[in-house]
């Protein structure tokens, strides 16, 4: 009685675990279905308007914009009130999306291949991609830093473009405006609000 | 007017060296490029303004006018250029004890020179050469372990840093063989203009590869002087390490830590 017990525990745990695992999705598919969303959505038959709605939409799907704004505000979070904080996380939200979806909807049918990708700790991969030549431009480099804390939910946190993060050149930007305007916080936000306008 | 076409095509060369010297510096072991000090910030962001203006009255049009160039020429001017950077590559890979690399560069540049017809075709790449890789003095200075110094924003040049700006005079005194046969010494094969054309060329192929992005970083850049001088000095430290590997030029101390918060 107890083997058979143990049997139908065991089999359910294994069940649980192997169904666990058929959800967990794996950082390089994760971003080959992110950009050939992005792509269905920079298709031309689309108006300029209705790519940049679209993008917002994956964006807040698969982007950790809440991750990437704490970053982004770098050590400054640390000195800032409650409510300031929850000021900065909509103000950022709203920067990241318009910011990211206008950069993106310049951009007409990308052709972005997924080539590899590198376990870098349990939170994070790098997933590595080209962008492909067109007559305009040259190949793009791109990685991915994929944030894997939640396997099952793999967001993205930076994208790497020819070496250049652009998570970090925005946190130096962000960091620029706040040192250039005597360590006052309410100035990046008034230029944050100025860009969302 | 002779004087205006002179110093434009000065100008030119100067953006072509700066944008040649964000091929390179700063060995420093990785990440730390965000800590070069801008100790001339109001100087150099009133030079950037100027820059600015200039490369809307000159640069931008002629990079646009060249995009119109078929793509067959632009590649073969592309890669004209490119072969004569290898000149300075050269010198370069020497200098920095990698003498594989400057055997394989001289290589490419007998095989593109010669069969590739004065390197307009890339032939070294189609027989396998591996992709090419241009130092400079700059980054030469940066693996022997000197420092970057202040971040500078030279007039029309764009983007430098004290080192970077050092090493790119190495050009003019004897360090760059395509400088010494053209400008520095008489030849009768090639004149003073070879050499500023050539400056010019490869500063506006650079800026027409560029167009989009440029375009696309100032109209959603909040600090748009901020945003150049970090993409800059990423890229000089990327390739100062010479390294193609992602995981060794990003810094992954600053994600790990908003995990703790």
């Amino acid at each position: 009685m107890r083997l058979k017990k143990f049997l139908i525990f065991s089999f359910i745990i294994i069940n649980f675990v192997s169904f666990n695992q058929s959800y967990s999705m794996e950082p390089d598919v994760f971003v080959q279905s992110t950009v050939n969303r992005a792509s269905e959505a920079l298709n031309n038959k689309y108006s300029k308007e209705e790519k940049i709605e679209k993008l917002k939409q994956i964006a807040t799907e698969t982007v950790d914009i809440n991750g990437i704004g704490s970053y982004t505000l770098g050590s400054y979070r640390k000195n800032i009130s409650e409510s300031e904080l929850r000021e900065y996380e909509a103000l950022f939200r709203q920067y990241f999306l318009k910011s990211f979806s206008s950069r993106l909807a310049e951009y007409s049918n990308p052709e972005i291949e997924v080539i590899s990708k590198e376990k870098l700790s349990e939170t994070y991969t790098m997933v590595s991609s080209k962008l492909v030549a067109t007559d305009q431009r040259p190949e793009v480099k791109i990685d991915w830093r994929i944030y894997t804390k939640n396997p099952e939910n793999p967001l993205i946190r930076d994208l790497i473009i020819e070496g250049l993060s652009l998570a970090r050149t925005q946190k130096e930007e962000f960091s620029s405006i706040i040192q250039s305007n005597n360590g006052d916080i309410n100035r990046l936000f008034s230029t944050l609000k100025e860009f969302v306008k | 007017m002779k004087k205006f076409l002179l110093t434009l095509l000065i100008s030119l060369m100067l953006v072509t060296n700066v944008s040649a010297d964000t091929d390179g510096e700063n060995n420093m072991s990785n990440k730390n490029s965000g800590e070069v000090k801008d100790c001339f910030e109001s100087v150099n962001r009133a030079t950037f303004k100027l820059n600015q203006v200039l490369d809307g009255v000159v640069f931008e049009p002629l990079a646009k006018a060249y995009r119109v160039l078929p793509s067959p020429v632009r590649a073969g001017t592309s890669n004209a250029l490119d072969n004569l950077s290898t000149l300075v590559t050269i010198p370069n890979n020497l200098l920095q004890g990698d003498f594989k690399k400057a055997t394989v560069n001289t290589g490419r540049f007998i095989v593109n020179t010669t069969i590739g017809v004065v390197g307009i075709f890339d032939v070294a790449e189609k027989v396998g050469f591996p992709e090419y890789e241009k130092e400079d003095y700059g980054q030469t200075l940066g693996v022997m372990g000197v420092g970057e110094g202040c971040y500078v924003v030279l007039p029309v040049l764009g983007p430098s840093t004290v080192r970077d700006t050092v090493g790119s005079f190495a050009n003019l005194i004897g360090g760059d063989p395509w400088y010494n046969v053209t400008v520095a010494n008489d030849t009768q094969y090639f004149s003073d203009f070879d050499y500023w054309a050539s400056r010019a060329g490869t500063g506006i192929d650079f800026r027409a590869k560029n167009i989009d992005s440029f375009n696309n970083l100032e109209k959603n850049s909040i600090d748009f002087y901020a945003s150049v001088r970090s993409l800059y000095l990423q890229d000089r430290q990327q390739k100062i390490t010479n390294s193609k590997a992602i995981t060794e030029t990003q810094n992954d101390s600053d994600w790990e830590e908003i995990e703790t918060q």
